[in-house]
């Protein structure tokens, strides 16, 4: 299983804070996982377009399109930080 | 999911340098912070603050309410790593870093960062280095309740801009 968490204005675009998953077929990596999650409708294709600069973080680490997703992992979406 | 909610405390302690980061709702004083970091150190020649803070105006509305979320166990990692690349660079000796969440207005204080050392160089630029990296690096998320309705908040390419520098 995945563990896939949103936050902030994509938690409320999505009307979603977190949800569990099984690993999808073919997901290896974070930009395999943003593909799979664009399918899932309109919301969800215009949010994880890349114009949208949705930044992910798995296991709590900054990731890259290329950081691998294995099962048992936390994967969370958010907007660029605010905090300060 | 109530990350409004969550406080938790975590302490690292090191021989060179003590740690502490606090999520918390609550607001701080600064005075007691200091006088608590000082404490018993008399190796302590130097204490740098940066104390950010609720505007009334931003981005050409009127603030009225500011509402402040995070990703706790992210936070935690995140702040604690910040401070200890700031801990590689410089020769510090304490570093407290407070931050709120919840509901804030104009005014309320948002975050706190001391930094202690032997000499005012260290405090100066290891205090600078956490304000700019928490500002690019840690997972908070400002919603603003405006005359012109409820946003959340851009992040600035003024910001990205700061923390480059440390590169």
């Amino acid at each position: 299983m995945l563990n896939l968490v949103y936050f902030a204005r994509l938690r409320e675009a999505l009307g979603l804070d977190s949800e569990e998953v099984p690993l999808p077929h073919g997901v290896q990596n974070v930009e395999s996982l943003t593909q799979w999650l664009r399918k899932r409708g309109k919301v969800w294709d215009s949010e994880f377009a890349p114009g949208k600069r949705v930044r992910v973080a798995v296991n709590l680490e900054i990731a890259e399109e290329a950081t691998r997703v294995a099962d048992g992992d936390e994967v969370a979406f958010f907007p660029p930080v605010t905090g300060g | 999911m109530l990350p409004m909610a969550t406080k938790w405390h975590s302490f690292h302690r090191s021989p060179e340098a003590e740690v502490a980061v606090r999520v918390e709702t609550e607001d701080f004083d600064i005075a007691a912070e200091v006088r608590t970091l000082r404490s018993g150190n008399p190796k302590i020649g130097a204490v740098a603050c940066f104390i950010g803070l609720v505007r009334d105006v931003n981005e050409n509305a009127t603030v009225a309410e500011m509402t402040l979320e995070h990703y706790p166990a992210m936070t935690r990692k995140a702040l604690n790593g910040i401070v200890e690349e700031a801990k590689q660079r410089w020769d510090i000796l304490d570093v407290l870093v407070v931050h709120r969440v919840g509901t804030l207005k104009p005014m309320d204080q948002i975050v706190l960062v001391v930094v202690a050392s032997a000499h005012r160089g260290a405090a100066f630029a290891a205090c600078e280095f956490i304000v700019d990296y928490l500002k690019t690096r840690a997972p908070f998320w400002k919603k603003e309740q405006t005359n012109k309705g409820t946003r959340w908040v851009e992040a600035r390419d003024s910001d990205d801009d700061a923390a480059q520098r440390w590169n």
